[in-house]
């Protein structure tokens, strides 16, 4: 017997993932284009921050925790909360502004150019690493290890597989199944 | 419950317990047992297995202590976590519901740790007053009704995957001692619940009800006997004394906030130890300025929380570390003491698994770009252990009152500071090495050493001592200034040991309810 393996690509039905969002706004967006479309036009409608400040949210979101083989979905929905009036007071959405306007006053000193027009990750890391004893950064960094890889649909890209217990836990579905290793 | 007792406020013969967790569940199933009337005030909410859930951010949520506390020190807790020191369940059946369910007894020289190690530059170090031998018939008694395999006829549970891993690193590098632990976990149907199912989550509360908890154990048996009330969401705000300065009841915050008042014969504290010495700091008065059973200076000193630490290791291949019991298996070679290591007392290697939300938020705390996330990315393929070994005693490392935080009753927060001694990190870099030897054994490709996470075992706070100079309570757990207030909980170890606490706690809480009820018969209390 081999060991159970875990599914990585995404299972997200149509309906569900309209369901969850992906933030309210750029849902639309991303279901007619997605990805393809400008980094600020997918936060076309944001509410209370401006379509700016999304996205370069969304690019921080990527260069913070970079995982090649997750859309950018992902990340805008991680991010989306911040846009949220009833979800964050206005003090956090001005942090926000200003951690923002920070970085791309960082980038412009540097690069000469707004952070998400820096073409280089590396170069981006730089801007954060400049910025990374700052509140903001550390709001956005502490809210976002848990928004962003909480979100179940992702968990099998890392092979993780959750809750068991409906299963009836892996007793039967894997728990002892390791099958290299060496014969003591 | 439907034989569970109503006790009036005004009863002034019950016996009160704050918290309701391996000590104070346990002490009150026995209390109650023997006739005794208990009402145990619990600061969180009752739930029942079905409430629990496979979701680490959502249980944590629902089950942690999360009511604002500060830190201060060295510890890297106090900059990753500041106001979260220590991971600990604020519901019925308190921490019992978290556990890992490791159950060890202490080594017979780890009674007499002053006496074994010696002085120890900046440790406040102290023998029990208790020996293994007095204990032993208590461990006997608390691995029976835990269910603890390996002991009593009980099999072993089966390794998984992780246990796998290491065990075949151990064996490669020449460790002996290595199996599936004594867990009280059940690997057969006994004493009404049903044996485990591999669920993983067991630091989320147990679904199967396989991992012994006081919430459906302990309690539901004290309650049968028509002696113990249980009551939720009444947390205790201070301890009432009398002009002798005997205990005569306990003020509480109920649901609603509403301060009640419960008179008592005598009280016992189990809110960990974190909270019981807050308690006792809380109920100063004229009488007692320093507050109760303070006289030594000890309340609150000598907090201990294990030298810990976890070694996560990458493979070529899958592990799934997550599926089945979280602590699946140990090794216990490094569980002596041996100071030609460099340092005194001894560790245990027990596996460890995080899920995936877990994992990002406590691999390395605070860590972000591709040198974290591509730890991240071989989250399938990672084992995991924990070090959990003895820690010094000292008397700078102390849970104090915050001089301004204060929480919504109005009552001081706890505020814990902690430093690492010189033996803990000298320990602690020990473990990280052998642990690191174990997984390269098996063809490791990186091995991550992760720092502590905040603290789950929390000890030393109200400690016990031969003499009331050196400690708070005696060796009943009673205190030595006030002879109807006790301590129930992990604060009352004089020194840690190298093994996890709960077995302990539990045994000196039947213990302790043989001795509360010996001196109620003979009217001491």
């Amino acid at each position: 017997m081999t060991m159970r393996k875990v599914d990585p690509r995404i299972q997200v039905s149509r309906r569900r993932f309209i369901k969850s969002g992906v933030a309210a706004a750029p849902a639309a967006t991303l279901l007619a284009g997605g990805a393809t479309l400008g980094a600020e036009s997918a936060w076309a409608q944001a509410n209370s921050l401006p379509a700016h400040a999304m996205a370069t949210l969304t690019q921080m979101a990527r260069d913070t925790y970079p995982h090649d083989q997750i859309g950018d979905a992902y990340y805008r929905k991680a991010v989306a909360h911040w846009d949220d009036s009833t979800a964050t007071t206005a003090a956090q959405r001005q942090l926000i502004a200003d951690g923002v306007a920070m970085l791309d006053t960082e980038a412009n000193a540097r690069f000469g150019t707004d952070y998400i027009k820096v073409p280089a990750e590396s170069d981006r890391v730089t801007i954060l690493q400049a910025v990374e004893p700052s509140p903001f950064f550390k709001a956005v960094r502490a809210d976002l290890v848990v928004s962003f890889y909480n979100q179940k649909e992702l968990w099998p890209k890392f092979g993780y597989e959750g809750a068991s217990a409906q299963y009836g836990g892996y007793l039967h579905r894997g728990f002892n199944d390791i099958d290299w290793l060496p014969v003591s | 419950m439907t034989n569970a007792a109503k006790f009036s406020q005004s009863d002034n013969s019950v016996f009160v317990i704050v918290g309701s967790g391996a000590g104070g569940g346990t002490l009150g199933n026995e209390l109650a047992q023997k006739g005794v009337k208990v009402v145990i005030l619990e600061a969180g909410p009752r739930y029942t297995i079905p409430d629990f859930m496979n979701d680490e951010w959502p249980s944590f949520s629902q089950l942690a202590w999360t009511d604002p506390r500060t830190t201060s020190g060295t510890w890297r807790v106090a900059k990753d976590f500041p106001n979260l020191p220590a991971w600990i369940v604020k519901a019925v059946g308190g921490t019992s519901i978290h556990w890992a369910g490791a159950s060890l007894r202490f080594g017979e020289w780890e009674f007499k740790a002053k006496t074994t190690y010696g002085e120890i530059d900046g440790a406040n170090l102290l023998d029990w007053p208790i020996s293994l031998d007095e204990m032993a018939p208590y461990y006997a008694n608390a691995e029976n009704r835990m269910g603890v395999n390996g002991t009593n006829g009980i099999p072993h549970l089966p390794g998984n995957n992780n246990f796998k891993v290491m065990q075949a690193g151990a064996q490669k590098i020449g460790y002996k001692t290595v199996f599936t632990g004594n867990m009280a976990i059940n690997s057969q149907p006994r004493d009404g619940r049903g044996s485990c199912e591999q669920i993983g989550f067991c630091f989320q509360g147990c679904k199967s009800g396989a991992k012994w908890s006081t919430l459906y154990t302990e309690i539901p048996k004290g309650e049968a006997t028509g002696n113990l009330e249980v009551r939720p969401l009444s947390q205790v705000i201070h301890i009432e004394h009398d002009s002798t300065g005997k205990v005569t009841g306990v003020v509480y915050a109920d649901a609603k906030g509403v301060m009640q008042r419960q008179k008592a014969r005598g009280v016992a504290i189990a809110g960990n130890s974190i909270e019981s010495p807050r308690l006792l700091l809380n109920s100063a008065s004229s009488r007692y300025p320093d507050g109760l059973a303070n006289s030594s200076g000890q309340v609150g000193r000598n907090y201990m929380r294990h030298t810990t630490g976890s070694v996560y290791a990458s493979f070529e291949n899958p592990v799934h570390m997550y599926r089945g019991t979280t602590m699946a298996g140990i090794i216990r070679d490094e569980s002596t003491n041996n100071p030609k290591r460099g340092f005194v007392g001894g560790y245990e290697m027990e596996t460890i698994s995080l899920g995936l939300p877990f994992a990002a938020a406590f691999f390395d705390p605070g860590a972000w770009g591709r040198g974290f996330t591509s730890k991240v990315d071989d989250y399938a393929n990672t084992a995991g252990m924990w070090i959990i070994g003895e820690d010094m005693p000292q008397e700078t490392n102390r849970v104090t009152l915050d001089s301004t935080v204060k929480d919504k009753f109005g009552m001081p927060v706890a505020s814990v500071h902690f430093d690492d001694h010189p033996n803990d990190i000298a320990m602690r870099n020990h473990g990280y090495q052998q642990g690191t030897a174990v997984y390269q054994a098996v063809g490791a490709t990186r091995v991550a050493q992760v720092p502590p996470y905040p603290s789950t075992h929390n000890l030393g706070t109200n400690r016990m001592s031969e003499n009331a100079r050196d400690g708070v309570v005696n060796k009943y757990g009673q205190t030595h200034d006030i002879k109807n207030l006790f301590i129930s909980d992990g604060s009352q170890f004089t020194t840690g040991a190298g093994v996890n606490p709960t077995l302990t706690i539990v045994a000196l809480a039947v213990r302790q309810g043989d001795n509360i009820a010996g001196m109620m018969s003979r009217g001491e209390i």
